[in-house]
This record gives structure tokens, sequence and C-alpha cells, in this order.
């Protein structure tokens, strides 16, 4: 009996559900990426696999191993806040790069009053 | 009926996640500048880690869950070691 | 107990984390206990500023908040990637200026604007406290300055200040 056929067809198709809309929402997202023109218009490509790709995935694996080994099976999550905690880090500094590199060629990219740091106005100094 | 369900689900995973892969693959090749190679890889390296986690679950073996942790762990460091050399690297003093 | 035990919080959730990689038995908790108390230590020896939470009651609203919004800008980002071709959407950037100082909560707040798919955090600015964002569909920049002035500043103040 190989281990898929031991789950029965009430989680099984929770699961099956969620790999689908997890694996869809990655193609998505990964079609964005490769079809969009600008850089920042793709850096919002990728955070459409790490939140709902990303868990739509372990929540399924974590339903399906648990029911295949009989006790609660959590260590997907780690991942998941793995993703969650670390991808808005690299995606911050890769936008604060590019933005740095756009304002150092002046690139038309950027529209005017982001060319340079932004100063607040209504402040007073302190 | 369950193994059914499930290995057409999983296979369509593997199939959408491996494109994925792919369409990051093209973004890295055709680039056209270096934040977008750097985010391609991003991107790259999280699909192939949900498609180890795919074909984990396929398999039935729990083997994948440590390769697809180690593969997040190390996405993150080099995406944030090429994006923190973009950052510095080129800086028009 | 203090001395012992620096960074609670922290202690906690290693052991949860080390007894979710292995197996819920004693031997495992007592293994995570001593790992976790020695990786605090060594954090304490690193950043021995503890960040102050005030509230914890509004974590879990947070919490509630953010998972709500994660799923209808999922929904929304999908549609907009799907229905690409017609042309209709145009990005922008925002610039909004926050009254948060608190690193923590600034750190916090990245954390929650990249995760939300349909904005990127782009840079701010520690002197001028002015947020630059890059949103993809720029007809809802409104609504994402309202998003941030009303419900997420509070309630990172609120947490932390």
């Amino acid at each position: 009996m190989t281990p898929l056929q031991s789950v029965p067809l009430a989680v099984a198709i929770p699961v099956a559900i969620f790999v689908v809309l997890g694996s869809t929402l990655t193609l998505i997202g990964a079609l964005g990426f490769a079809r969009l023109t600008s850089f920042y218009d793709r850096l919002h490509a990728p955070t459409l696999a790490t939140s709902w790709g990303t868990g739509g995935i372990i929540i399924a694996s974590s339903l399906m191993f648990s029911f295949i080994e009989g006790r609660a099976i959590i260590h997907e999550f780690v991942i998941g806040l793995c993703i969650v905690v670390t991808t808005p880090i690299t995606l911050m500094m890769l936008g604060r790069a590019a933005l740095q590199r756009d304002r150092a060629e002046k690139s038309p990219a950027l529209p005017p009053e982001m060319l340079t740091r932004p100063k607040r106005k209504d402040r007073p100094q302190d | 009926m369950s193994e059914t369900i499930l290995t057409i689900a999983l296979a369509y995973a593997q199939i959408a996640l491996a494109l994925a892969g792919c369409l990051a693959g093209t973004r890295i090749l055709r680039g056209p500048r270096a934040q977008d190679r750097v985010l391609g890889l991003d991107a790259l390296y999280v699909s192939v880690m949900l498609l180890f986690l795919v074909t984990g679950m396929q398999l039935g073996t729990a083997f994948f869950f440590e390769a697809a942790m180690v593969i997040s762990i190390m996405g993150f460091v080099s995406s944030v070691a090429l994006a923190k050399f973009l950052f510095r690297g080129e800086v028009i003093e | 107990m203090m001395r012992l035990v620096p960074h609670p919080v922290l202690l906690g959730s290693l052991i949860v984390m080390w007894l979710m990689l292995t197996r819920f038995s004693l031997g495992y908790l007592i293994l995570g206990t001593v790992l976790a108390v020695i990786a605090s230590w060594a954090y304490n020896a690193l950043h021995p500023v503890k960040p102050p939470i005030r509230r914890w009651r509004v974590i879990l609203r947070l919490a509630a908040t953010l998972i709500r919004d994660i799923i209808q800008s999922n929904i929304h980002i999908t549609w907009l990637l799907l229905t690409e071709r017609r042309g209709t959407r145009r990005s922008a950037f925002l610039q909004i200026p926050l009254e948060v100082r608190n690193e923590n909560a600034l750190a916090l707040l990245a954390i929650i604007l990249t995760a939300t798919p349909g904005t990127a955090w782009l840079e701010y600015g520690s002197d001028s406290g002015i947020l630059c964002l890059h949103i993809f569909d720029g007809g809802q920049a409104d609504h994402y300055r309202r998003m941030i002035d009303q419900v997420y500043e509070p309630m990172l103040m609120e947490i932390f200040e």
C-alpha cells in the first residue's frame, strides 16, 4: 500500500485543493514576473508565490503527512515562517538597490519627485 | 479514489511549479538589469523549494522537507548578499 | 530569573520551533530548552535591548487584519495579473509620512507591507520619517494610504509605543 492510498478521501480533497491553489498562484506570479515590463512592477510578482503560494502548499503538506504518520506534523510551518520573515528583507534591499541605481543614472523609470530623497517640509527641525 | 485525486493534483502542481521555475529562469537570462536577475534568482529559489515539498508529498517521504528548508535559507542568504552588492557595488561617489 | 532568561518570548518561540522540527517528547523538550537558553544568552550578548511590547491583545487583532488583507490582495493582484493585457493598470510610487519611530514597529510594518501582495517597500528615511512605497495598482493609492495611516500605524503605535 503506497502512502498516497492511506489518505482518506475527506483529507485528500482539501489537500488537493490547497496544492492546486498554491501552485496555481505561484505559476500566475511567475507568469506576471516574466511578462511585466518595469522592474518595480516585477517586484510585486514574487509576493504572490511567497504568501499564498507557499501557504497553500505547506498547509497541504502538513495535513497529508499528519494523516500518513498519525501524529501532528507541523514542521512545514517553520519553512512558512522562514519565508514570511526573509522575503521582505530581500525585496526591501533589492528595491532600495534598484532605487539607488536608478537615481544615480537619473533613469526615466522614476517619476521626478522620486529622483531625490524626500524631505519632510511640515516638521520643524529637531 | 483518494489516490487518483492526489496523483492528479500533485502532478499538476509539479508541472505548474516547474513552469514557474522556467519562467523565473528566462527572467534571469533576459535581465535586462542586474536587479531583475537577482529577483529572478529569488523567484527561482522559491519555486524550486515548493517543487521539493510537492515531490516529497508525492513520494510520501519527509526527506525532501530538509532539502526544502536548506534551499529556503540558502536562497535568502544569497539574495541578500547579491542585493547588498548591488547596493554598494556600483555607487557613483 | 531575568539573568537566566533574558528574553522569555524568544526562548519560548525557540523551544516551540525545536519541537516542531523534531517531535514532541520529553527528551527533545529538555534538549530544546537547553539549546534555547544558550541561544538566548548569545542573543543577549549581541543585542541587549528588549523590544517593549505593551499590548499583547492588539497583536492578535493585527494578525487577523493582516490575514484578511493578504487574502484580499492576493485575489486582487491575481486578477490584475491575469487581465494585464488590457493595459488599464498603472502602478505608482507613494510617499507616506509616518509617525512611528520605533525600529521594531517599522520592521513589523515592512514585513506586513511586503507580505501583502501589491505593495513594495522601497525606502524609509529615518531623518525625514517618509516611507516610499511602490504600489502595483495606482488606482488604489488612497486605499493604501488610508490602510497604513488608519489601520496599521495606530495598531503598531499601540503595541510598541
